[in-house]
């Protein structure tokens, strides 16, 4: 039973990562229809330059800096790509994200090389014993980190006035622009707070497998998240991520043995597939009704 | 000029029902496969038959089945490259294993694929859009793990099944050129089966439920049926394609040539091609498949002085740079823009 | 509508020019021997492809400021094939016309290119990886894996596990996991792992790790908490070989009892790990490092030239030496084949021949200025693979130290490959040939 709980809770770290890139995906597509697929070369592009800033400056500064290349990643993108793009068909806006991941991807590992890099800003990753369980001190501090970023936003959506134009310009693109809303430069915003995410995840990610290219690939982690808790939905995200994770590691330590293991892929999908089939848009996804 | 044609004279069904209406089109399209069948054979080195010509062709058609069902019937998939693995893997059982004929082990894998397909489209009865695209990617990761852990599918440790030689019709088929004129042939068949197919009753259904499915169902078409036809038939090409690429070109059923990113190309190369057009699925998979390749290549003519790291590099900003140019460019693909150009030359030199 | 026009007329121009920049095949150079590099410098295993392509580069391009091998410089183009089967296939029909000898460097382009390289006279040299029954050269005439192959590194694995706890009989009853990447590599020593257990009494599990494996916190937390294993197998490719290192730091399973392939036993593996990573074992079948004659010497005349392919941090490191390795024992079998055919721009089939007969002893090696880097090599008609030991090293927080060397259990071994390699011949129709 104590091994039960283990897992769970391992699990449940485990998904406040998966919530961590999720929430990316939500906020652009929320804002923008983008489902940005881009996320992850996102946080590999952050991570690229965090490493990078690194060795020539300290922590703090190399945040900053970093979080300023995401900014600048924003707005070229927001303005060169999607501006042209405006009210395209989602599964448009989808390829142009591809696209935008080749770029990004090509571009970050062209400045700053494509080996493996290691990533360590001082976070220890030290097994806590808790009685018989064993948890991992640096999934402990993420959590607590990834709860703030979402306090974080919560705030800014509710409390400031920019954050209530970005949600004016979420529910209704046209109403929005009616009362003076810039479209453009909301949806920049949005790609900034998504950037910071992205580095956040980058950070969590990065100092696990290291900065290569292999750490776009949690984007892929992110996609069965995404359509559990509703891809237009943060608190859908992180309840979803939470799930997702803990119900993967779950079905792979007790049911994988059965079957030959490596489930893992697939176990979230299954999850989702059966939940969607009696909620179709998630567990906060906006139902968007059909009418003839 | 070209394609005037300054008013409607058709004046009995067969014209109007024709597939090429317009004169040019039909020579076009005859003089496009005179030069497939005898002009690209007798000219082109083993080089562009075996690993251009072969792949651009298999591709194509695993591009066309994806465009059935994401341009016709609007349902998006991620899985398409595991339902290529399904057609590779089986068609080369039926073949290997059982002694089955080339051509029916191929339609064989095909049909497998289709089955397997259209289980997996069973979700898309409820789910929409994105959710659903998603939710399609459980069948790319279902399938890789079968075809991984089942052994008696891969018959060895090895987890993958060699090619053995190919026999058609008791003659070995050993050459690029013979290799060639076995996808030409299923290829060029299949896509006249599938330009038929959509101008149908099928494709006329397909395209209801895809302009929008409620509305669809109100007149009458039965979604469920036809929904799952779409991913039947989509999964079908899907197969077949993926079996004629591992038995030409591959040599080996691997299911990691099927990968995820695979699922991600093949939508790709419709939305660049053109949504809903055959024309486009060419066009996609030329751009996906074939743009690559010559990067690499003319990189290594512009760049030679340039850093291999960075060059490697650049071609992925090169790539992504020309997605994302095309999409601002034409966001309805590559067909789109020959349509209008052709629209044009209809009406020229008198547009309205 | 003028703007589309303009770029769509940009676009035509644009695609004209890459198909016209395309047809430009660099003439290759008649006196020279041609070879073509698979290589990945980008995607998923960017960091072993580039190391061991510009290793590999780096090599010749030393010999070729030395004068060649006998006067015969080298010529090379790399290809990109970003670890994509279908990419890499397309390189090797690029660059077969001038190319006699290819290191596929992925288990898929190796599958691909066998059956290509046996029909059209090409070695397909796949050192450490690829179908290890094809160290069976009677049915495997153009296939190399010398110095040795996945079932004879596993075999060897077992025996260095058995001498670390204390001698073969201590390995009864221990506990084995083998962690491994659900694709067809990581599942091919499944079979041979199970039979070593029975023979030896102690208990193997595997542990699936679904691709790309960036997260394994549920096979670890199988491993350690209730399987509670003694010993874990690494058998990953790519960030999956880092990601264990981290895990077993955070549930607290000593470093020095997990045990990694040779593909996870890099600089770029362990690095990203950081302090998590110091204790960790891996199999080799080279040395590493900046401490041997001819890679002082690379050091010195080729990066002292700028003439170097690779960020001068990475030179020394496991995967640039296993671009030398390779790189001397192709040379080695082009000098073989020198002297028996004479010194020319080989033939796939005399270099196949030089591959055939190599012979590189100690004092060979010594000679090269590798003393230590790489071990005597010898095969032969039948056995492609001809190197018959395995090195271990560990990683001790900064670098690589070499931990003791193990030969595999080859009465163990090969009948498996002979019998894996008979079912191949049954199925392809291939005769093996007569090596008496």
């Amino acid at each position: 039973m104590n091994f039960f709980f283990e897992v769970l809770i391992t699990g449940l770290l485990v998904g406040i990562m998966y919530s961590l890139v999720a929430l990316g995906f939500a906020l652009i597509y929320k804002a923008s229809d983008v489902f940005n697929f881009a996320q992850g070369d996102m946080s590999l592009l952050a991570g690229l330059a965090l490493v990078g800033f690194l060795t020539i400056m300290p922590l703090w500064l190399a945040l900053v800096c970093t979080i300023a290349v995401m900014t600048l990643l924003a707005y070229a993108t927001v303005f060169i790509i999607f501006r042209p793009l405006v009210a395209r068909p989602p599964l448009i806006l989808f390829m142009a994200a591809i696209g935008l991941a080749f770029l990004v991807q090509g571009i970050g590992q062209s400045i700053w090389g494509t080996d493996a890099k290691g990533l360590n800003i001082g976070i220890p990753d030290n097994p806590i014993i808790l009685g018989e369980l064993f948890l991992s001190s640096f999934d402990l501090i993420f959590g607590v980190v990834a709860a703030a970023l979402v306090g974080g936003l919560v705030l800014f959506f509710q409390k400031t006035r920019t954050g209530r134009a970005l949600r004016a310009v979420a529910d209704d693109h046209e109403a929005a622009l009616s009362v003076g809303i810039p479209l453009l430069n909301a949806w920049a915003v949005t790609w900034v707070i998504a950037g910071i995410v992205a580095t956040v995840a980058g950070i969590a990610w990065g100092s696990r497998l290291g900065v290569q290219f292999s750490l776009s690939l949690i984007a892929l982690k992110a996609l069965p998240v995404l359509i559990l808790g509703g891809i237009d939905s943060i608190p859908g995200a992180i309840l979803a991520g939470l799930v997702v994770g803990a119900g993967e590691n779950l079905a792979e330590v007790f049911i994988g043995p059965y079957v030959g293991g490596g489930i893992q892929t697939f176990f979230p999908y299954l999850m989702a597939l059966l939940f969607l089939w009696f909620r179709p848009y998630g567990m906060f996804g906006k139902e968007i009704i059909d009418r003839v | 000029m070209l394609y005037r044609e300054c008013g409607n004279f058709k004046d009995n069904y067969a014209k109007d029902m024709a597939i090429f209406p317009i004169p040019l089109d039909r020579w076009g399209l005859g003089i496009m496969l005179v030069f497939a069948f005898l002009v690209i054979p007798f000219t082109a080195s083993d080089y562009w038959l075996s690993s251009i010509m072969i792949p651009f062709y298999c591709f194509s058609l695993a591009a066309l089945g994806l465009n059935f069902l994401t341009g016709y019937a609007g349902q998006v998939s991620l899985g398409h490259a595991a339902f290529m693995a399904v057609g590779a893997y089986s068609s080369l059982i039926l073949y290997g294993r059982y002694g089955i004929p080339l051509v029916p082990s191929i339609l064989g894998g095909g049909i497998v694929s289709a089955i397997v397909g259209s289980i997996f489209g069973i979700p898309s009865l409820r789910i929409k859009g994105f959710y659903l695209a998603v939710s399609t990617l459980a069948a790319q990761f279902i399938i890789e793990w079968v075809l991984t852990h089942w052994k008696w599918v891969s018959g060895g440790v090895f987890g993958t099944i060699d090619v053995p030689n190919l026999y058609i019709f008791g003659a070995l088929l050993d050459t690029p050129l013979k290799k060639y004129y076995l996808v030409l042939c299923i290829v060029a068949l299949m896509i006249t089966f599938g330009k038929n197919l959509v101008r149908g009753q099928l494709g006329r259904n397909w395209m209801a439920i895809r302009d929008m499915d409620v509305a669809a169902e109100i007149i009458g078409v039965s979604l469920f049926r036809y929904k799952l036809i779409a991913f039947a038939v989509s999964s079908f090409y899907a197969g077949v394609a993926g079996a004629l690429i591992t038995i030409t070109y591959y040599g080996a059923a691997n299911i990691e040539e099927f990968n995820l990113f695979l699922s991600f190309h093949l939508l790709g190369m419709i939305i660049i091609g053109g949504m809903g057009t055959i024309l486009g699925s060419f066009l996609g998979a030329g751009f996906m498949v074939l743009l690559p390749i010559f990067i690499n290549q003319s990189m290594l003519t512009f760049m030679e002085r340039v850093p291999s790291n960075l060059r490697a590099n650049s071609e992925a900003i090169v790539f992504g740079g020309l997605i994302v140019f095309f999409l601002i460019v034409e966001p309805y693909g590559m067909a789109r823009l020959w349509h209008t150009i052709k629209e044009k030359m209809r009406l020229w030199p008198f547009p309205y | 509508m003028g703007r589309k026009w303009i770029f769509t007329l940009f676009a035509l121009v644009l695609a004209c020019s890459l198909i016209l920049a395309s047809g430009q095949v660099q003439a290759a150079d008649e006196k020279a021997q041609f070879f073509g590099l698979l290589i990945y410098r980008t995607g998923p295993f960017a960091a072993g492809g580039s190391g061991m392509g510009s290793g590999w580069e780096d090599f010749m391009e030393l010999r070729n400021m030395q004068g060649g091998v006998n006067g015969i410089k080298y010529a090379w183009e790399e290809c990109e094939t970003a670890y994509n089967t279908a990419r890499g296939v397309e390189c090797y029909e690029r660059l077969k016309d001038k190319a006699v000898l290819f290191h596929p460097w992925s288990t898929g382009i190796t599958y691909a290119l066998i059956p290509r390289g046996t029909k059209e006279e090409k070695v397909i040299f796949s050192s450490g990886y690829g179908r290890a029954d094809a160290s069976d050269g009677s049915v495997f005439p153009w296939v190399f894996t010398t110095p040795t192959n996945y079932w004879s590194q596993n075999s060897a694995k077992i025996k260095f596990i058995g001498e670390k706890m204390g001698g073969m009989d201590k390995l009864k009853g221990l506990k084995i996991a083998n962690l491994h990447i659900d694709v067809p590599y990581g599942q091919e020593t499944k079979p041979m792992l199970d039979a070593l257990a029975e023979k030896f009494g102690f208990t193997i599990q595997h542990f699936p790790v679904p691709w790309p494996g960036i997260d394994q916190k549920a096979q670890w937390m199988d491993i350690v908490r209730r399987f509670k294993a003694d010993w874990v197998i690494n058998r990953n490719w790519g960030v999956s070989c880092t990601v264990p290192l981290k895990e077993a730091a955070r549930l607290g399973f000593p470093r020095e009892r997990v045990l990694g392939v040779w593909w996870c036993g890099s600089e770029e593996d362990v690095l990203p790990a950081g302090p998590a990573a110091k204790g960790y074992y891996s199999a080799n079948f080279h040395g590493s490092g900046k401490d041997f004659p001819l890679v002082k010497e690379i050091i010195d005349k080729v990066y002292g030239t700028m003439k170097g392919h690779m960020a001068f941090t990475r030179v020394g490191s496991v995967y640039w030496s296993r671009g030398i390795y390779i790189g001397v024992v192709t040379e080695e079998a082009i000098l073989t084949a020198h002297k028996k055919f004479g010194v020319k721009v080989l033939t796939g089939e005399e270099i196949r021949w030089g591959m055939e007969n190599l012979n590189i002893t100690a004092e060979r090696i010594k000679e090269l200025g590798l003393e230590g880097f790489m071990s005597p090599i010898k095969t032969s008609c039948e056995n492609h693979e001809g190197g018959n030991i395995v090195l271990f090293q560990q990683w001790d927080g900064e670098k690589w130290v070499p931990a003791g060397t193990q030969t595999p259990m080859n009465d163990f071994v090969w009948p498996l490959i002979k019998e894996s390699a008979a079912k191949y011949a049954k199925e392809q129709g291939i005769t093996p040939k007569d090596c008496k």
